[in-house]
């Protein structure tokens, strides 16, 4: 759209890159250019061949061929030095700030400004320093403030302010925004903003094409490897770079077929309060039915799942499963067959060390072996069950779980779940980081769960999800259920006109 | 939260490569390779020194590597959750001297017995209560109970020696059954114990889950404080066991009989491939780190080396072994 960042010079090209792993080509002779002042998305499903194309660029992969120019010359990069001297840096989503530092001493980490005497640091110069840096971006924070203090927002304008700091000319960012409210993500793009008046340019991938849409001067598109397409936002259109991204048309993302009527109630909560900061929580889901639970990042959510599967400590009221109270520990819970699907799988769902068949098997073990004693045949052939349900794709039951990609390391969680037999699910944000193929295979899913008489509470902060899947949803806000919306009342207004404060 | 590889940091990754392996296969080449560094040590001390494959001296290493693996066999189930359990040298201590004041007292060595196992299991359960319902970081807790058991210890024994116990329980150190030393018998039973249990049993298979991410474990149901108070319990009932040998080997008990123990025994476990970031490790493997430590400082005695060479030697092998683990977990990635 902006018809100034496209005619603006080239200031680093990647042309013809080409790199191949063991049994996987993950790269075929992908071109990519990326000009002073725009902001170039790349779009594509998990292994398409973004990461891989960006950790060429960033000098952590070496292609296998292909060539680089820098201001139309043709340079080298072998590893990350090269690539920092083409003012080429990261916006990594794990960040690398050191949290009991303050902001100034992390921006001019390993290149601290001395002092006067040898091994001391000039504290008043860095700080100014850094404040002009954060000017510059319009990020107005004291730099004396400590990172750990600062939400995932400002943590991540810092890393931007510090790569900036090191003359960065080109930052990649991958998917800066899943750990984002909206107020959030709505100052990171007035960043962006104003980083693009200053010349800088921005490579930006992310799997919500809302945002895409609304930063991309172009956007390129892979698909298995190589290069679909470069568009202009202009000339297409969601469902257009939906189609381009898989190769067929994703109406079918949310399509479903008709819902059996719900059945028995499955879980009641009433009156539930927890030291979580959540309080009189009233909610039922029967059998048969997928309920949602809305509302802004930080309503509460996510409090109210852990609180019924029993991880967190609850201060008042009664959760009954199948129509029996249960004690509040995840033991009890999942002995019951309740699921919990967590909002972060790698860090809750997954032991991603431990192999596919460990994880794949591990709520199971009492119902698998009821006697206590483990036979590893057993459980390999339950796990191969599993994975073939669910189409999970792993080269062997034994390869580590974190070798794989995020909707398939999703579908092993699930798999958990499956292999314990549980009847009651709570997803936690299901499909956040998936890919759009991936997504329409998790809905799939759900409803099969739902369609064998399994009861679904699912969390998620994108309405249109709970407005296509949902039958029915109740909607937080400030640790509280504000309304209920029956399937005739869901609609993304519906539910936003609840969820916010008015 | 995307997943393609490229948000993880480096770090991330280099971790992952690191500890991502089939757990199963790698943990049996683990094991191969060091049966091999094993079997080579045992040709050079076979070729270097005439003794050491005389009868005596190979019953000599068993019964040594059978006492280093029963301190360390516990102790790995702990290393497997991602803990550490520095209490064992000051547990054995104590085990020992209640254990041999009461059979000084009773003249039974049944009492004695169940004394030493039952201090030792006590110990090993007051560790598990800290490390789970008092949150308390394992290597504090078990440092500071360290301290304790050392003080009660010395205070108990008011720097007495306690010696001559009943025949019956010195066969437990000293005895032989078809030529064979007793102790050698115990480590052949908790290997297989052990081993039964790390592998066989779903309690093993939720305690690997645990080191590899308690988190996740708990929230798949797996009652993580039960298992943890589990394996403490089990590293300090093992500590207490292992008392007793050593009070029957040496037939008498003082205040400073389990200095310099703790630090062998978790060298056994880390040469034997149990990673200190828990998930990854086994028993089998233990005793063969047992073997191996046990076969070098027998070597430097029998090649008369000075023996204030001994403790240099062996963080020498523990750095390799370590060293060796990383190279060998990654290249079959």
């Amino acid at each position: 759209m902006n018809a100034e960042g496209v005619r603006s010079p080239t200031l680093f090209e990647l042309r013809g890159i080409s790199k191949e792993f063991p049994g996987v080509k993950a790269l075929d002779d992908v071109s990519f250019e990326i000009r002073a002042g725009e902001v170039h998305t790349l779009v594509g499903e998990n292994g398409a061949g973004k990461s891989t194309l960006m950790k060429v660029l960033c000098g952590a992969y070496r292609a296998d061929r292909g060539s680089f120019f820098h201001h139309g010359r043709q340079v080298a990069i072998a590893d990350p030095v090269d690539a920092r001297k083409f003012g080429i840096a990261v916006i990594f989503q794990e960040f690398t700030l050191v949290p009991y530092l303050d902001i100034a001493k992390n921006i001019f980490l390993g290149r601290e400004i001395r002092g006067p005497l040898p091994g001391l640091v000039d504290q008043r110069r860095i700080h100014a320093e850094a404040k002009r840096v954060l000017d510059a971006i319009g990020f107005d924070i004291n730099p004396y403030i400590q990172v750990h203090k600062l939400g995932v927002a400002q943590q991540q304008m810092v890393e931007i302010a510090k790569a900036l700091s090191q003359d960065a000319r080109i930052l990649v960012m991958d998917e800066p925004t899943a750990a984002l409210s909206d107020r959030e993500t709505e100052l990171l793009f007035t960043m962006i903003g104003r980083l693009k008046t200053n010349g800088v340019a921005i490579v930006y991938i992310s799997h919500r094409l809302a945002e895409v849409f609304a930063l991309a001067d172009r956007i390129t598109v892979l698909r298995d490897g190589r290069k679909v397409a470069t568009v202009l936002p202009a000339e297409t259109t969601p469902d257009q770079l939906v189609a381009l991204m898989v190769g067929r048309s994703v109406d079918t993302t949310y399509a479903r077929p008709p819902r059996p009527h719900a059945g028995k109630v499955v879980l009641e909560v009433k009156g539930l309060g927890a030291p979580s900061g959540i309080a009189n929580i009233n909610l039922t889901v029967r059998a048969g039915e997928i309920v949602g639970l809305s509302g802004l990042v930080g309503s509460g959510r996510t409090e109210v799942a852990r609180a019924i599967f029993g991880a967190d400590r609850i201060s008042s009221g009664e959760i009954r499963l199948f129509g029996e109270r249960i004690t509040g520990s995840t033991q009890d819970s999942t002995s019951r067959g309740m699921a919990l699907i967590p909002e972060n799988r790698k860090t809750q769902g997954l032991a991603l060390a431990r192999s596919v068949g460990d994880n794949v098997i591990l709520a199971g073990l009492r119902k698998l072996f009821p006697s206590g004693i483990f036979a590893p045949g057993k459980a390999i052939q339950a796990a191969r069950a599993i994975i073939a349900k669910l189409r999970i794709a792993t080269p062997s039951v034994h390869r580590a779980v974190g070798t794989l990609s995020g909707g398939n390391q999703q579908k092993v969680v699930i798999g958990k779940w499956l292999n314990a037999r549980a009847r009651f699910f709570i997803f936690d944000e299901p499909t956040r980081g998936i890919d759009v193929g991936a997504k329409a295979e998790i809905f799939r899913l759900l409803d099969r769960l739902v369609h064998d008489g399994a009861a679904v509470l699912m969390i998620s902060s994108e309405q249109i999800e709970i407005v296509h899947v949902c039958d029915r949803a109740y909607v937080m806000r400030s640790g509280r259920i504000v309304g209920e919306l029956a399937r005739d009342e869901l609609t993304e207004a519906n539910i936003v006109g609840l969820a916010v404060h008015r | 939260m995307n997943d393609d590889a490229m948000n993880k940091n480096t770090k991330g990754d280099v971790d992952i490569a690191v500890r991502s392996r089939l757990a199963f296969s790698s943990n049996a080449m683990q094991a191969l390779y060091r049966l091999l560094a094993a079997t080579l040590l045992c040709a050079v001390l076979a070729s270097l020194s005439d003794v050491f494959l005389t009868e005596n001296n190979i019953l000599n290493v068993l019964r040594q590597t059978a006492l280093l693996f029963l301190m360390a066999s516990g102790l790995t189930l702990v290393i497997l959750t991602a803990g550490l359990d520095l209490s064992v040298g000051a547990n054995i201590a104590l085990s020992a001297c209640l254990s041999a004041s009461v059979m000084k007292a009773t003249g039974s060595a049944s009492l004695g017995v169940a004394t030493g196992i039952g201090c030792g299991t006590f110990i090993g359960l007051a560790n598990g209560v800290l490390v789970t319902a008092l949150r308390i970081p394992s290597f504090i807790a078990t440092y500071g109970v360290m301290w304790m058991l050392t003080g009660l210890t010395y205070f108990y024994m008011g720097g007495e020696t306690i010696h001559g116990f009943p025949p019956a329980f010195r066969q437990l150190g000293s005895g032989y059954l078809l030529g064979i030393p007793m102790p050698v018998y115990v480590m052949v039973l908790f290997l297989a114990i052990g081993t039964f249990f790390a592998q066989r049993t779903i309690w093993g298979q939720q305690v690997y889950a645990i080191g590899a991410n308690p988190v996740a474990a708990r929230l798949s149901g797996v009652p993580v404080h039960s298992r943890l108070v589990l394996v403490y319990t089990v590293s300090g009932a093992m500590a207490g066991l292992a008392s007793l040998i050593i009070l029957a080997r040496i037939n008498s008990a003082e205040g400073d009989i389990g200095e310099n123990l703790t630090l062998p025994a978790i060298a056994a476990v880390l040469v034997g491939g149990t990673s200190l970031f828990g998930g990854s490790g086994t028993v089998m493997g233990t005793l063969i780190g047992a073997l191996i430590l046990t076969l070098v400082l027998n070597g430097m005695n029998l090649l008369q080396i000075n023996a204030s060479w001994q403790p240099l030697v062996t963080g020498v092998i523990v750095l390799v072994a370590v060293w060796i683990s990383t190279l060998t977990r990654q290249s079959g990635e």
